[in-house]
């Protein structure tokens, strides 16, 4: 049977699983719809709430940025788990005994005003949508890798599924949905890993692996990985790094980003109970903990293989010839995710770290041809050639190397990974369904959180209060179809910033919706207008701080300052800069508030009402 | 016991449990895995310091301990004061 066939196989049974999950969990009324009727237990809300989290960027991604950055990538593992403590006892018992659907329903209550929840909404629809664009773009690579068809037939594929059980089954449908995804991403995530594990350490855990004896060489496998890429004139995998601000307000941000992301919050609207809410956080951190604790072994083993398939005699030795590479490369060059440029004529390929060499050589050339300051492009070549020929006590330049000639993308490494280490087909066939469980599992929730937003908080609370249930009903599946279509349309035509928004979606969730959610449960005395002046603070000092660096709404040269370092405000990279705007909204919020009327009665009774776990009931409409 | 049905009670204990929470949650990312990591450069483990293990795996450990244990102290919160879902 062919890879095809195999990997065909293995994604259609897994649509037809999510296909019939769709027609047993219909939705029959908004509750259900919105909430899942509010009758899931923690346990499969926990493992659904994983699947829906983990996304393309989780599942694709991360293991791709450990392996690249070593230590200083740990943030990714620090911040999208630390956002769980948060969420458990900031955050979600108390919003589920608020008991509504939304996230911007809890903010235009609280804050007693319809602009607030407006802001709510607007923030909600601006962080989901940039996320869903991840999603389908991660979609469309599995598809067009795995399936061999075009990018957009893959899409028009996956956007029919997600509809499909989306639109029929709302949360109730999605819900389940997400437990069959988490089981089958889990497994295509864990085999390869056990595998390579297995042939690197002899240890059957690769979370253990990460920290035990490489059998080839007999030294602990972090201290052969630091070797080898020292050796190639990186940075040790395991080195500290100098900016540990950064560093801290990085991780913050994705933690705060993560507890105030809306599609994530309203997981926890569908238990039964408060105490659910509480173990429903913790049943999810267990579940994503799974993928967590194995990552950072693949990262590093990925890295350790990738070297070796290079350098099959030791980084000391000649790398390999081109035209001996492994079957994995020549099917990943034609992607156009691996590249391959021999500057030194050698026919080999030299993969280390070049101190910017060969990235300068391009830009000269592309200043020679197409026009440009070729001055100070030779300037800069010439300065990295003095750096480069100086690196590991000048091997690089005594072997004749003129630069990297090798780049290979950080998203294939989980996907590429079973071939890497030459596991058999159906492992591969795995790995796609898993890339695809993971995209639309997020996808659907995502568009959940949109189309509820829109439907409920904008048509029912402003437009049309009297709409009936079922009028509502109607109302929120076709919001969910416009928003797939047009989700679909975007993963076809990615906007050209599209890995830049994910910074936002993070920055906005951290530095609006969090704070307004937490003031709102912990202080009775924060206002309506202290609350509308918070979240604008957040709102706007993040947008203009990420448009400063990266161009004004993402237009290429409308940048006020180059994205690096010395530019930066103390060093604070615009990805860290949510916790910076969470800041400023709670000092804004606060002066704000004392400087005016306290809240009404009945509200500060309604916080009142929120901490206390008695009488939640479940989750009810207006 | 403390006073039951006290709500300002219930709401002070949660607060309080919840601030020391969250200083084990700091100190084990922020503390152990980011900036104390220098002092124990010295611990060793598995080729590596103790400081990248938290960074990397030990806190997510951490914060899962922490969510249960939360829950399960707010769960007798609940009922000692009171306030418990029937």
């Amino acid at each position: 049977m062919s890879q095809f066939t195999i990997n065909i196989i293995f994604v259609g049974l897994s649509f037809a699983l999510y296909f019939g999950i769709a027609i047993w969990a219909r939705a029959g009324s908004t509750s259900e719809f919105y909430v899942a009727g509010g009758g899931v237990h923690p346990v499969v809300n926990g493992m659904a709430t994983a699947a829906d989290w983990m996304s393309a960027a989780s599942f694709i991604s991360m293991a791709g940025l450990l392996a690249a950055g070593g230590y200083g990538a740990s943030t990714y593992l620090m911040g999208w788990t630390g956002g769980y403590v948060l969420l458990a006892m900031l955050l979600a018992p108390y919003l589920r005994k608020f008991g509504k659907f939304t996230v911007p329903d809890f903010i235009g209550d609280r804050f007693y005003s319809k602009t607030a929840a407006m802001i709510a909404v607007v923030c909600l629809i601006i962080a989901s949508t940039t996320y869903v664009i991840g999603q389908m773009t991660g979609a469309g690579v599995a598809f067009s890798r795995f399936l061999e068809v075009e990018n957009t037939t893959g899409l028009i594929i996956a956007a029919v599924v997600v509809f499909f059980y989306a639109v029929l089954g709302g949360m109730k449908g999605i819900t389940y949905t997400q437990v069959a995804q988490y089981v089958v991403l889990m497994i295509a995530y864990t085999i390869p890993a056990v595998f390579i594990s297995l042939e690197l350490t002899g240890n059957p855990i690769p979370g253990l692996g990460l920290f035990s004896n490489h059998i080839e060489s007999g030294v602990p496998i972090l201290t052969k990985l630091d070797q080898v890429v020292t050796d190639l004139g990186f940075t040790a995998y395991t080195a500290d790094v100098p900016n540990k601000l950064n560093m801290v307000l990085f991780t913050l941000s994705l933690m705060i980003g993560t507890a105030g992301l809306p599609h994530v919050i309203i997981r926890f609207f569908t238990v039964p109970k408060v105490a659910d809410a509480r173990w429903t956080a913790g049943w999810t951190l267990v579940f994503i903990s799974l993928l967590y604790f194995t990552a950072p072994a693949v990262g590093a083993m990925a890295r350790l293989n990738l070297i070796d398939t290079i350098y099959p005699q030791g980084v000391e030795e000649p790398a390999i010839d081109y035209d001996q590479r492994p079957d994995w490369m020549r099917t990943w060059e034609d992607t156009g995710l691996i590249k391959y440029t021999d500057l030194n004529n050698d026919g080999r390929i030299q993969m280390y770290n070049d101190s910017g060499l060969g990235a300068a050589e391009t830009a000269l050339a592309s200043a020679q041809t197409e026009g440009g300051d070729v001055a100070a492009a030779t300037t800069a070549v010439e300065t990295a050639r003095v750096a480069h020929d100086l690196e590991v006590d000048g091997r690089f330049a005594d072997a004749g190397w003129a630069g990297n000639e090798l780049d290979v993308n950080a998203d294939i490494l989980v996907l590429a990974n079973p071939e890497i280490a030459q596991l058999p087909p159906w492992v591969i066939g795995l790995i796609a369904a898993g890339g695809l469980a993971a995209a639309l599992s997020t996808a659907a929730g995502l568009l959940l959180a949109i189309s509820s937003a829109i439907s409920h908080d904008l048509i029912k609370r402003n437009l049309n209060p009297n709409i009936s249930d079922k009028g509502e009903l109607l109302v929120a599946r076709i919001t969910m179809s416009v928003a797939i279509v047009v989700a679909t349309w975007l993963g076809i035509n990615p906007p050209g910033f599209a890995a830049q928004v994910v910074a936002l979606a993070f920055g906005i969730a951290g530095a609006s919706l969090f704070p307004a959610l937490m003031m709102g449960i912990f202080s009775k005395r924060v206002n309506n207008i202290g609350a509308i002046a918070g979240m604008l603070t957040g709102l706007i000092s993040i947008l203009v701080y990420i448009f400063v660096f990266k161009g004004w709404f993402f237009i290429s040269g409308t940048a006020n300052f180059p994205d690096t370092a010395d530019y930066w405000l103390f060093g604070i990279s615009p990805l860290s800069f949510g916790a910076i705007g969470a800041l400023l909204n709670f000092i804004v919020a606060f002066i704000v508030s004392y400087a005016t009327k306290a809240p009404p009665l009945h509200i500060q009774e309604l916080v009142e009402s929120v901490r206390s776990p008695r009488g939640a009931g479940g989750a009810i409409d207006h | 016991m403390e006073n039951h049905n006290d709500p300002s009670g219930y709401w002070r204990a949660n607060v309080r449990l919840i601030l020391g929470s969250l200083i084990i949650w700091a100190l084990c990312s922020y503390g152990f895995g980011i900036l104390l990591r220098p002092l124990l450069a010295g611990i060793r483990i598995g080729g590596t310091d103790l400081g990248f293990w938290f960074a990397q795996q030990g806190s997510i450990g951490v914060f899962i301990i922490l969510i249960f244990f939360y829950a399960w102290r707010m769960n007798k919160l609940d009922k000692q004061y009171g306030v418990d879902e029937e």
